[in-house]
């Protein structure tokens, strides 16, 4: 197709760039385990170098920020649904915790006493 | 229609939202891209479910669980004579992965550019990348298996569940790069052999395809390293 073949021809600087940003920001995703940061910061910081990684590899690599927009959403729509379900996962998964506390943890003697 | 008139009606459509809506109701082929091209998307849009699967059970099993969670950092750890450093083999195999994606972008690049040669060489170099990256892992598991006595239903290290979700976790994306690397070999010797030249009128879409396929085994990693060694 004559699109396909003129779109596709990009400088190599553009993929050494990309190449050498993935490089640092593994090196960061890195440096958070090593430094053994805690809490909130390692975890922002953690999903913050996940999505800026993805992305350049999802739009330079897989070349997606050169395509047309019905494909862009094609495929990147669907998987927002996937929040719902991480959503859901993460409520039904406290619960279980917290049932797993009360049948099985130190209060389970006090509220249902083994015969 | 031929492919000037084509070429002449595609640049006539519209970008933008609104070029979504002209490209879905356009009484035409919607995508505007090689069926190869959007049926390896397709098929990389239902193993992003998968192995959203994996990594939501994962986080459903950690979550719920009463005993503590194993500290990748501990557990991943090598020592190379001196201390153990932490989580420094997956470190070595995130860059193999890395720097066989950017040879494979470079790869599909030189295929465009009709550079037989130079596109041959970079994709065996990304396939032998990419056998490293499962040598690497195969040490792992036999460390973790035979050193550590981590198995799917236990470990002496804390829950249970760990053993279960690294296995079936790193098992699949394992699975994937080993599969990536017959693919890209036979991509590789089809591109070397002149097989597009003859069949496809020197059309080296293919290599672009298998690129898609190998990125998307990158991408993946990116997030099992994120919520699974670092979390």
């Amino acid at each position: 197709m004559a699109q396909s073949e003129g779109h596709q021809q990009h400088p190599l600087g553009i993929y050494f760039w990309i190449w050498g940003l993935l490089f640092i920001l593994s090196g960061f995703s890195y440096a958070v385990d090593y430094f053994q940061l805690e809490g909130m910061l390692r975890w922002s910081l953690i999903l913050l170098f996940m999505f800026l990684k993805a992305g350049f590899i999802v739009a330079v690599f897989m070349h997606m920020a050169w395509e047309r927009l019905a494909l862009i959403y094609a495929i990147l729509v669907p998987p927002l649904c996937l929040t719902v379900f991480i959503a859901l996962m993460a409520i039904e998964g406290d619960y279980t915790f917290l049932a797993r506390l009360t049948a099985f943890g130190p209060a389970a003697e006090i509220i249902a006493p083994h015969q | 229609m031929t492919q000037d008139a084509m070429a002449g009606a595609m640049s006539a459509i519209p970008a933008g939202n609104l070029g979504v809506v002209a490209d879905l109701s356009g009484d035409k082929q919607v995508f505007q891209v090689p069926w190869g091209k959007a049926m390896m998307w397709i098929f990389l849009l239902s193993d992003t479910f998968i192995f959203s699967c994996f990594l939501i059970s994962y986080m459903t099993v950690r979550i719920s669980t009463t005993v503590p969670w194993p500290n990748p950092s501990e557990v991943f750890a090598l020592s190379f004579g001196g201390d153990p450093i932490p989580l420094i083999l997956i470190a070595i195999m995130t860059f193999v992965l890395i720097t066989s994606s950017g040879t494979m972008a470079l790869a599909v690049n030189f295929g465009y550019r009709k550079n037989k040669k130079v596109t041959v060489l970079l994709m065996l170099a990304t396939a032998l990348l990419g056998a490293t990256f499962v040598g690497m892992q195969a040490f792992e598991w036999t460390k973790l298996i035979v050193d550590e006595g981590v198995r799917p239903w236990g470990n002496p290290m804390g829950a249970p569940q760990f053993g279960a979700s690294f296995f079936m976790i790193t098992g699949f994306h394992g699975m994937h790069v080993t599969a990536g690397v017959i693919y890209l070999s036979i991509i590789a010797y089809r591109v070397g052999s002149g097989f597009y030249d003859r069949n496809k009128g020197g059309n080296y879409e293919t290599v672009e395809i298998a690129g898609l396929y190998w990125h998307f085994v990158d991408l993946v990693w990116v997030f099992i390293f994120a919520f699974f060694y670092l979390w």
